[in-house]
């Protein structure tokens, strides 16, 4: 359970600081503040996965341990979320594929049969379910778009696309979780997110990228070497500081 | 030995709490957003209950110095700055009413909803120049509808989206066509 819990804490601290890297820099003061409020959501939701996974391995360890001393073989985030943040195409469009997912596992969690996951998923579907909507409208906005902000987001699409794949296929430890009720079965929510994608690209006029070689390993630690510069900026301040705390 | 004076009360308890506001919407009380959830109290052998939706055990009385009160308190997004310094202002209101063994916690479940927002408290937001939630907090509606806002200012339904997102994640921000004054959305949530 603690690898589940740690790929859930992961995903969403990983790209809520992403999003974090956006703050004071974004194209419109509104888009900024979106992305910062998004990253606030994320963390937050990571904090709770963290706190969990700390009390399960009872070795003293704490949310911050688990957040900012471990390296980067030890996550357990999906490749897709430590991508780098590019144009804001590039950031709309990760952001898309992500919230496309995450919103219907969400929804499948609440199922959980552990209590405590199924009540952390019931609140942050709430605030999935505005991230879902942002992320989509920008899609369709920018896709729908001048010449120039259309040829970006197929752009960002293209590229990201080969990351898209790990979302759902699921690591040892999901297939684990699934059969101990209290996971999520990554194939039953596959036809609502392809159906999302298809949806919100084809409003958007987007091509959809062709499904071909789908990149994997994130879930089991070995990560794009973007993972590394990103802990060595989010750990700084517990890494030269130590045991420094809010 | 104590003296009756020196007793305190539940109801009590509640009454103080109503004073304590949030801090990135002064004009609410933190009993208006429905943030507490549950005061519990032990005193020797003496435990007593009290839940936010009826308060019940109101009558219960105790010492605040020698009991140990936790006030169970849930987040209204789980990244909510302001929730660490609601607990703090918690904390230190019970303590200016003689209590010494105080601790906060936080519940998730169950998740907390703008649907707990009375009538009152909307008004309130309305005069404060936040609009109100509009509707029963429903994701399906959320992710496939458009929300018709009413303006706090001229009550004009005349109002158009500006950013999803506003001054907090709580708010998105919208614009009045008909007084063109910008105001704050308070989401359905």
């Amino acid at each position: 359970m603690r690898d589940f819990l740690l790929l859930l804490a992961d995903n969403t601290q990983i790209l809520g600081h992403r999003l974090g890297e956006w703050c004071g820099h974004g194209p419109e003061l509104e888009i900024d503040m979106a992305m910062t409020n998004l990253a606030l959501d994320l963390i937050g939701q990571s904090r709770n996965y963290y706190q969990y996974a700390a009390e399960l391995e009872g070795a003293g360890r704490t949310e911050d341990d688990l957040a900012y001393l471990r390296d980067a073989r030890e996550f357990r985030n999906c490749l897709l979320v430590e991508q780098p943040n590019g144009d804001f195409a590039r950031t709309v469009a990760r952001n898309f594929l992500f919230d496309s997912w995450h919103f219907f596992f969400l929804e499948a969690l609440c199922q959980s049969s552990d209590e405590r996951l199924a009540a952390i998923a019931v609140k942050s579907l709430k605030e999935v379910t505005y991230h879902l909507r942002w992320s989509s409208e920008w899609v369709i906005r920018l896709g729908d778009g001048t010449e120039e902000s259309h040829r970006r987001i197929q752009d960002a699409f293209d590229h990201l696309w080969t990351y898209r794949g790990e979302l759902l296929t699921p690591a040892p430890f999901e297939t684990e979780a699934t059969s101990a009720g209290y996971g999520v079965d990554l194939l039953s929510i596959k036809p609502r997110v392809e159906e999302k994608l298809t949806d919100i690209l084809s409003r958007a006029t987007l091509r959809r990228p062709e499904d071909a070689w789908m990149q994997s390993g994130g879930k089991t630690g070995r990560h794009s070497e973007h993972l590394g510069y990103l802990l060595a900026e989010m750990q700084y301040v517990q890494r030269a500081y130590p045991n420094s705390v809010w | 030995m104590k003296t009756e004076t020196d007793m305190a009360s539940i109801n009590e308890i509640w009454n103080w709490l109503e004073t304590v506001v949030d801090p990135e919407i002064p004009v609410l009380t933190i009993l208006d957003m429905g943030i507490v959830r549950r005061i519990e109290i032990r005193e020797n052998d003496q435990v007593a209950v009290s839940e936010f939706d009826g308060r019940t055990n109101g009558e219960v009385t105790f010492h605040p110095e020698n009991a140990q009160v936790t006030l169970f308190i849930t987040p209204t997004y789980t990244g909510c700055p302001a929730m660490n310094m609601i607990a703090a202002h918690i904390s230190m209101e019970m303590a200016t009413h003689g209590f010494t063994d105080i601790s906060v916690r936080e519940v998730l479940q169950p998740a907390w909803t703008t649907d707990w927002i009375p009538e009152s408290a909307r008004q309130k937001l309305r005069e404060y120049g936040i609009a109100p939630p509009e509707q029963a907090a429903r994701a399906e509606r959320l992710l496939f509808s458009e929300v018709s806002v009413a303006c706090p200012r001229c009550q004009s339904r005349n109002t158009e989206k500006l950013a999803e997102y506003g001054s907090t994640a709580c708010k998105a921000l919208y614009r009045c066509k008909d007084c063109l004054e910008p105001f704050d959305y308070f989401k359905c949530h």
